[in-house]
C-alpha cells in the first residue's frame, strides 16, 4: 500500500535533487530502451557524452544549440508560470528567424552594427506577434490557447516552407541555376554573421549572451515588477486575481506576447549564430519550441535555472544531430526528452507530498502527535 | 457523372479523412469524461500508426488476419502508452497538461515512434495489406450515396458502428452513468462505491487504445506506408473536436467528417488544378481547427455545454 501526504513547505533540498534524479531516471530508462532494441547503452551513451561535451570543439557546438533551448526554454517558463500554456514556441521560433533572415536580406550591404540589432528586433517583435495571436483568441474569445497556439505551429511551418518553395519569395534564392532548381534560401551577409567570444578554449555565441540577458529580464520581471507580481496571482488563482481587480485579459495577451518574443529572438539566433539562412528542413528537424517545455519543466520554471538545463540538453540534442546514422536511429533525443519530463512530473510529486509504503495505521498511535 | 462532380469526391474522402479523426476524438472523449484530460492523443496516434505498419509487415497469413492483427497491436501499443499518462496524472497527481504534452514529446515524432520506425527499417516501403474500400451491397456506384456511404473502407463502418455504442454506453449503462459521475463530481462517485481510479484508468486505456487505432488508420489506409510524424497534427485536432463536439458522440462524428472535410478540400482542389500555392490549402485544416474553436468558445456555446466539470482536476479522497 503506498500513500501519499502533502507536505506543508516544499522541501528545499528536493529542489536541485529532483532534477537530477530525473536525469538519471530517463538515462536509466532510455539503457533499458536502447537494450531491448539492440543496442549498447553504455556505448551509446558514451559516444552520447563525449559528442555533446568532452570532444574537442563539442563544448562549444553544444552552446551553439543550447542558446535557441535556452530561448524557447524561457518562453515555455515565462507562460506557464502563469499557468497559460503557450505551446507555440515552436512556430514563434520560425516566426522570429523569418524576421531576422528578412531583415538581414533588406540590409545588405549595411554594417554589422545595424544588421545585427535589427536581426534582433525583428526576431523579438515577430516572434511576439505571433504569440499574441493565441493570447488574444484566449482573452477575448476564451479559446483553448493549447490548441490555437499548436495549430499555429503548423501554419508558421508551411508559411516557412512557402517563402523558400514559392519562385516569388523575397527570401527564396534564385541567382544561380542549382538554386532555381533545388529551393534555397538567400544567405545573409557576413555583417549579419553573430560575433562570438572565445573564452579558454570554449567559443561562446553571441545568441547565448542575449538569452542570459533574458533570463534575468525574467526573472526581474517575475520578482520585482507589479506585471509579474500581478501574473504571478493569475498562476495561483485566477478567481483571486479577478476580485483584487486584476486585468487578466491584459496580462494574458502580454505573457503571449513576452514568450513569444522570447521565442522569436531563439529564431533569429539560430540565423545569426548558426544558419545564416532561412532553412525550413533544419529548423523543423530541430523542433527546439517542443523541446523548450522539456528545458522549462525540469528547471521548475526557474529562469536562471533554464540556462543550466539548456546547457545539458543542449548537449544531448547536439551530439544527437552529429551522430544521427545507423547505429544511433533518428528519435532517441525526442524519446530521451520525454522520459526526462515524465522523471520530473514525477519527481514533483516528492517536493509537494511524502511517500509512505506499508500498511495504513489502524488506530492512531497514543501519546504521540505528529507533526506533517 | 455526378459521382465525379467535386462535391461528391470531397464528401467521400471527407469520411475518409474524418475517420482517424472520429476513432481518436472518440476515444478522448471518454478519457475526458472521466475528469482526465489527455494531450497525448498525437504521441499515441503515432505509436499506434508505426505499430500497426509494423504488425502488418511481420504477421503473415491471408491480408484480413495481418490487418486485424495489426488493428489490435496497435490499439494495444497506444493503450501501453496512454498506461504512463495515466499512472502520472491519477496516482501522482502529475499536471495534465504538461504530462500529456511529456506523452505527445516522448511517442510523438521524432520519439519513441521515430525511433521504433528507423530501428525497424519501416520507412519507405509500401504496407503489405491496406484496408481497401468495400463495396456495399454491390452498390458503391449508385448516385450520390453509393461513392460517400457505400464505397468505405471496414474501419470507417467500426468507427460508426463505435459512435453508436458509446452513445449507448454514455446514456444507457450503469458504467456510463459512473463515467460521466466520475467526470463531473469524483467525490459523489466515489460516495456512491464508484472507483473513481479504476474508472479513470480504465477510460484512459481506451482513449489511447482507440487514438492507436486512429493512428493505424493513417499507417494502413490513408497513406499505407510509415513516415515519421505522420498523423501531421490530427491528435492535436482530435482533441479540439471534443471541445467542438461539447463531449457529445454523435457531434463528435459531425465534427470529424467536417474536419475530414477540411483535409480533402486540400487534396482534391490542389489535384484539380486550383492556383493557389500548395502549403494555403495544407494549412486550411490548422486554421479551420482555430476559427471553428473560436466560434465554439464565444455567444451562445459559451455556456460550456458538456465539459465534465472535473475535467484537469486530480481526485485525492482526503482533500476533498
Amino acid at each position: 500500500m503506498i500513500r501519499i501526504e502533502r507536505r506543508l513547505t516544499e522541501a528545499r533540498w528536493l529542489v536541485v535533487a529532483v532534477p537530477l534524479g530525473s536525469l538519471v531516471g530517463a538515462a536509466v530508462l532510455s539503457s533499458i530502451i536502447l537494450f531491448l532494441t539492440g543496442h549498447d547503452p553504455i556505448a551509446t551513451w558514451a559516444r552520447l557524452l563525449d559528442r555533446g561535451f568532452f570532444a574537442s570543439g563539442a563544448l562549444s557546438a553544444t552552446l551553439v544549440t543550447a542558446t535557441p533551448l535556452l530561448l524557447t526554454g524561457l518562453a515555455a517558463a515565462a507562460a506557464f508560470r502563469m499557468q497559460t500554456w503557450n505551446i507555440g514556441a515552436e512556430g514563434q521560433l520560425y516566426l522570429g528567424a523569418i524576421g531576422a533572415s528578412g531583415i538581414g536580406i533588406a540590409l545588405r550591404g549595411q554594417p554589422a552594427l545595424v544588421i545585427i540589432p535589427a536581426m534582433v528586433i525583428a526576431g523579438l517583435v515577430s516572434g511576439a506577434a505571433w504569440g499574441a495571436i493565441p493570447g488574444v483568441l484566449r482573452a477575448y474569445t476564451r479559446t483553448n490557447e493549447i490548441i490555437t497556439s499548436l495549430m499555429l505551429n503548423y501554419v508558421a511551418g508551411l508559411l516557412m516552407s512557402y517563402l523558400i518553395f514559392d519562385s516569388h519569395s523575397y527570401w527564396r534564392d534564385l541567382s544561380s541555376f542549382t538554386a532555381r532548381v533545388f529551393p534555397q534560401g538567400k544567405y545573409l551577409s557576413d555583417a549579419a554573421n553573430w560575433p562570438s567570444f572565445p573564452i579558454g578554449g570554449i567559443v561562446i555565441p553571441f545568441g547565448l549572451l542575449l538569452g542570459a540577458v533574458a533570463a534575468a529580464f525574467l526573472w526581474l520581471v517575475y520578482t520585482a515588477t507589479r506585471f509579474g507580481f500581478e501574473a504571478r496571482v493569475i498562476g495561483d488563482s485566477r478567481a483571486a486575481a479577478h476580485y483584487a481587480g486584476i486585468r487578466t485579459r491584459r496580462k494574458i495577451v502580454a505573457v503571449m506576447a513576452l514568450s513569444g518574443a522570447f521565442a522569436g529572438l531563439g529564431g533569429a539566433s539560430e540565423i545569426g549564430d548558426f544558419r545564416h539562412v532561412l532553412d525550413p528542413r533544419g529548423l523543423q528537424q530541430a523542433s527546439f519550441g517542443y523541446a523548450g517545455i522539456v528545458v522549462a519543466a525540469l528547471a521548475r520554471l526557474n529562469p536562471f535555472a533554464v540556462i543550466v538545463v539548456a546547457i545539458l540538453l543542449g548537449g544531448l540534442s547536439n551530439a544527437g544531430f552529429s551522430l544521427q546514422g545507423a547505429t544511433f536511429p533518428a528519435g532517441l533525443v525526442g524519446t530521451l526528452q520525454g522520459l526526462i519530463l515524465f522523471c520530473a512530473l514525477a519527481g514533483e510529486l516528492l517536493v509537494h507530498y511524502r511517500v509512505r509504503i506499508g500498511r495504513p495505521t489502524r488506530k492512531a498511535p497514543l501519546g504521540r502527535v505528529e507533526i506533517a | 457523372m455526378i459521382n465525379d462532380s467535386v462535391l461528391v469526391v470531397i464528401a467521400a474522402s471527407a469520411i475518409s479523412y474524418g475517420t482517424p479523426l472520429l476513432f481518436a476524438a472518440l476515444g478522448e472523449l471518454l478519457a475526458e469524461r472521466s475528469g482526465v484530460l489527455n494531450l497525448g492523443v498525437e504521441g499515441m496516434m503515432l505509436i499506434g500508426a508505426v505499430a500497426g505498419f509494423w504488425a502488418v509487415q511481420t504477421v503473415g497469413g491471408p491480408g484480413w488476419v495481418s490487418l486485424l492483427t495489426a488493428v489490435v497491436v496497435a490499439a494495444l501499443a497506444a493503450a501501453a502508452t496512454s498506461l504512463i499518462h495515466a499512472f502520472l496524472t491519477i496516482t501522482l497527481r502529475a499536471s495534465q497538461i504538461v504530462s500529456g504534452l511529456a506523452l505527445t514529446i516522448f511517442a510523438g515524432a521524432s520519439g519513441l515512434s521515430s525511433y521504433i520506425g528507423h530501428v525497424a527499417d519501416l520507412g519507405g516501403k509500401p504496407a503489405r495489406h491496406e484496408f481497401d474500400a468495400l463495396n456495399v451491397l454491390g452498390l458503391r456506384d449508385a448516385p450520390v450515396i453509393g461513392p460517400i456511404l457505400l464505397h468505405q473502407n471496414a474501419l470507417t463502418y467500426v468507427s460508426w458502428a463505435l459512435v453508436a455504442l458509446t452513445l449507448f454506453y454514455l446514456y444507457r449503462t450503469r458504467p456510463g452513468l459512473h463515467l460521466r459521475a466520475v467526470g463531473e463530481s469524483p467525490g459523489t462517485a466515489d460516495a456512491m462505491g464508484v472507483n473513481v481510479t479504476a474508472y479513470r484508468y480504465i477510460h484512459v486505456m481506451i482513449g489511447g487504445a482507440l487514438a492507436g487505432i486512429g493512428g493505424a488508420f493513417f499507417s494502413l489506409a490513408i497513406t499505407p506506408s510509415w513516415l515519421d510524424g505522420m498523423t501531421s497534427g490530427a491528435g492535436w485536432i482530435a482533441i479540439a473536436l471534443v471541445i467542438f463536439a461539447f463531449w457529445r458522440p454523435e457531434l463528435a462524428l459531425v465534427g470529424a467528417y467536417l474536419f475530414g472535410a477540411f483535409s480533402s478540400l486540400a487534396f482534391t482542389l490542389q489535384s484539380r488544378q486550383v492556383h493557389l500555392p500548395p502549403e494555403v490549402f495544407a494549412s486550411l485544416p490548422y486554421l479551420m481547427t482555430i476559427v471553428v474553436l473560436v466560434l465554439v468558445s464565444t455567444g451562445w456555446a459559451r455556456r460550456r455545454l458538456g465539459a465534465p466539470a472535473a475535467l484537469g482536476v486530480p481526485y485525492v479522497r482526503e482533500e476533498r
